[in-house]
């Protein structure tokens, strides 16, 4: 495989493929579309299925039962697509079946969407949130491992950008390591053996009449525990010595990256922490990297989100301020002026003012 | 109570000891408990499938679906391999899977609540794409789980506990025939309507199920049966007076028989029709 010049949104389909992602339902919505688009073509060329659901209920409901059957399922779409979803998402995750979902969001409005989920019960799915098209590649490989290994959903967060930048990316399949058997997996043949199978989200199993709510909720929630200890992934630089930790994820971390680098080579003494995987948070991480900092700066287009994660990271022992804001195109695709060199770095700049104002903690 | 009584008297005990005759249980319904009221027809109709679903030789190929309403409690005694769905979703699970495995008998179960109610539309395009499933639907006119509340399908007249004076179709709308609804569509090969209150029509709805699952397996497209069953419970009349409830105010409405079958296509006032016609003849 040799590097090629492709759109995010083909970087990702390929990527999918060469993860072995064999079955694919979507319904189309700007920035999704494109995926879909690409996977429309590109599936069935490769043994695989892409269904053009009716609706964004179908094409959940349709990776579920994909999935159930153990083949390497995805589906996807923006926040408002998603938010149709929630009630399947939350119920396959107890079903402990593994899904990828790509969220190409309009920004990062629906970075509680993707953390927190809008569905019923006690449950997080893995999100992954890629700086660019090349570690979206990369990620997108690890999402159908990471969700194989722990029979659960496991989010892609990209955006607009990530999703048309063009950019020289290699798609090669990347060996992750062994995983499990799908033994779990339906295709019918225990009937009659006593031990037929059933994925199911409310705990109930075969030969057993009733449920037991409790030991059910309380098993998923232990696997959850090992997948917060186990999963966190972040890239941190130039925290040791900083006054101003500036926290950034996905296409607008790029943006960061630049003006911390750019500051850095100027002498100021800030640094950038990114989160790789924005559930689990990588919060002991995160609290390290700002031990020795004045202050920590959030930048993120919304209101304030992730801000939330970053202070119960921190708890309370370094200043916390958010640095982004609500900004968007005229099309609210979730572009906007926030998403310029000079733009970022000023606001970088003038939070390193403030920051020299601190009390050395 | 039908128009010819019960056919054991129930207002005494048995003048002799019950009698084992032989064994009539199907090899994949396990014994084990459930939690479904005394008279419900679900069971019946549940075995019914799975007896179908073992004749055809598909014990070790078939994938069922499973919706939500009190057939979800009787799912652990199903000795087939499941995958439970949501309220409403199966039809697009079911969908999932086959397309994964082709050669597997997928089928789904669902009452009218969550398939008529809450996924109407996932049952609706999965016959419109011809997807080779065969959904099934426990249709006793009410959400039992929920203790006899209205549903889509809902007869005219019916009392249910949030129509207590009945359905009045004026404020309340007109029930929907689902088979009618899915009959006509494109990638619709085989929809019929069945019952399991009288010995007859359990027969019948067998043969139903069975050509449902054939055109399946022929790989002709999307297949439907819909089963009419008793719940005395939710309709609030006693156990033994379930069967008759069902034919004296359900059938009426959702009538019995088969809707389509390949080219063969006709509406449920044909089949209303014919039975007039039967009757007077």
């Amino acid at each position: 495989m040799t590097r090629a010049l492709l759109e995010g949104s083909e970087a990702i389909a390929r990527a999918a493929l060469a993860a072995g992602c064999r079955f694919f339902a979507g319904y189309p919505m700007t920035p999704f579309t494109e995926l879909l688009e690409h996977l429309a073509a590109l599936l069935p060329e490769h043994g695989g299925v892409c269904i053009n659901a009716e609706s964004e209920l179908e094409a959940i409901g349709m990776a579920w039962g994909a999935a159930a059957t153990g083949a390497r399922a995805a589906t996807g779409s923006t926040g408002q697509g998603l938010a149709l979803m929630q009630e399947s998402l939350s119920e396959i995750t107890r079903a402990e079946l593994p899904l990828v979902v790509f969220h190409m969001a309009r920004g990062q409005y629906d970075y509680h969407q993707a953390t927190r989920g809008g569905g019923h019960g006690d449950y997080r799915h893995v999100v992954l949130a890629p700086i660019d098209v090349g570690e979206a590649v990369a990620l997108t490989q690890l999402a159908f491992h990471t969700a194989d290994r722990w029979r659960h959903p496991v989010h892609l967060y990209g955006d607009f950008l990530l999703a048309h930048t063009w950019e020289s990316v290699e798609v090669a399949p990347l060996d992750l390591g062994a995983l499990p058997a799908k033994d779990w997996a339906v295709d019918g043949s225990l009937g009659g053996s006593g031990r037929s199978r059933n994925l199911n989200p409310i705990g109930m199993r075969k030969g057993v009449k009733g449920i037991d709510p409790e030991s059910f909720w309380k098993r998923l929630q232990a696997k959850h525990d090992a997948i917060a200890a186990a999963e966190p992934r972040f890239e941190a630089e130039g925290c040791a010595d900083a006054d101003l930790v500036v926290v950034a994820f996905g296409s607008l971390a790029r943006f960061a990256r630049g003006a911390v680098r750019e500051l850095r080579a100027a002498g100021a003494r800030v640094g950038l922490f990114r989160p790789v995987t924005l559930w689990p948070f990588p919060s002991q991480a995160l609290a390290a990297a700002a031990a020795g900092a004045r202050r920590v700066a959030v930048l993120e287009q919304n209101a304030g989100q992730m801000i939330d994660d970053v202070r119960l990271a921190v708890l309370g022992a370094v200043p916390v301020v958010p640095i982004g804001g609500i900004s968007s195109d005229e099309a609210g695709f979730g572009l906007g002026d926030l998403y310029a060199p000079d733009e970022v770095r000023g606001r970088v700049e003038s939070a390193l003012e403030k920051s020299a104002l601190e009390e050395t903690p | 109570m039908s128009a010819r009584g019960p056919v054991l008297p129930i207002d005494r005990p048995p003048e002799q000891p019950a009698r084992r005759l032989g064994h009539f249980h199907p090899r994949l319904l396990t014994g084990a408990e459930h939690d479904l009221c005394p008279g419900c027809g679900e069971p019946l109709a549940i075995r019914l499938l799975l007896e179908v679903i073992d004749e055809l030789g598909c014990a070790e190929r078939a994938i069922g679906v499973i919706g939500i309403g009190c057939y979800t409690a009787f799912t652990p005694t199903m000795d087939v391999d499941l995958v439970q769905a949501l309220h409403g979703r199966a039809p697009s699970v079911a969908t999932g899977a086959k397309r994964m495995r082709p050669d597997a008998l997928l089928f789904t179960l669902q009452g009218d609540g969550d398939m008529v109610n809450e996924g109407l539309q996932e049952v609706i395009h999965t016959a419109a794409r011809g997807e080779a499933v065969t959904c099934v639907l426990l249709n006793n006119g009410v959400f039992g789980e929920t203790g006899g509340h209205m549903t889509a399908t809902t007869a005219p007249g019916q009392r249910t506990k949030n129509t207590l004076d009945g359905r009045d179709t004026a404020y309340h709308g007109h029930p929907i025939r689902i088979a009618d609804l899915l009959a006509p569509l494109g990638g619709t090969v085989y929809a019929a309507r069945g019952s399991v209150h009288d010995a007859a029509n359990v027969v019948k709805t067998k043969a139903m199920l069975r050509r449902a699952l054939e055109t399946q397996l022929e790989g002709r497209g999307f297949s439907f049966v819909e089963i009419l069953t008793m719940c005395p419970t939710g309709w609030f009349v006693p156990t033994a007076e379930g069967p008759g409830y069902l034919d004296r105010v359900l059938r009426p409405v959702h009538a019995t028989g088969e809707l389509r079958n390949g080219e063969r296509c006709v509406t449920s006032e044909t089949l209303l029709a014919e039975a007039r016609a039967r009757d007077e003849g």
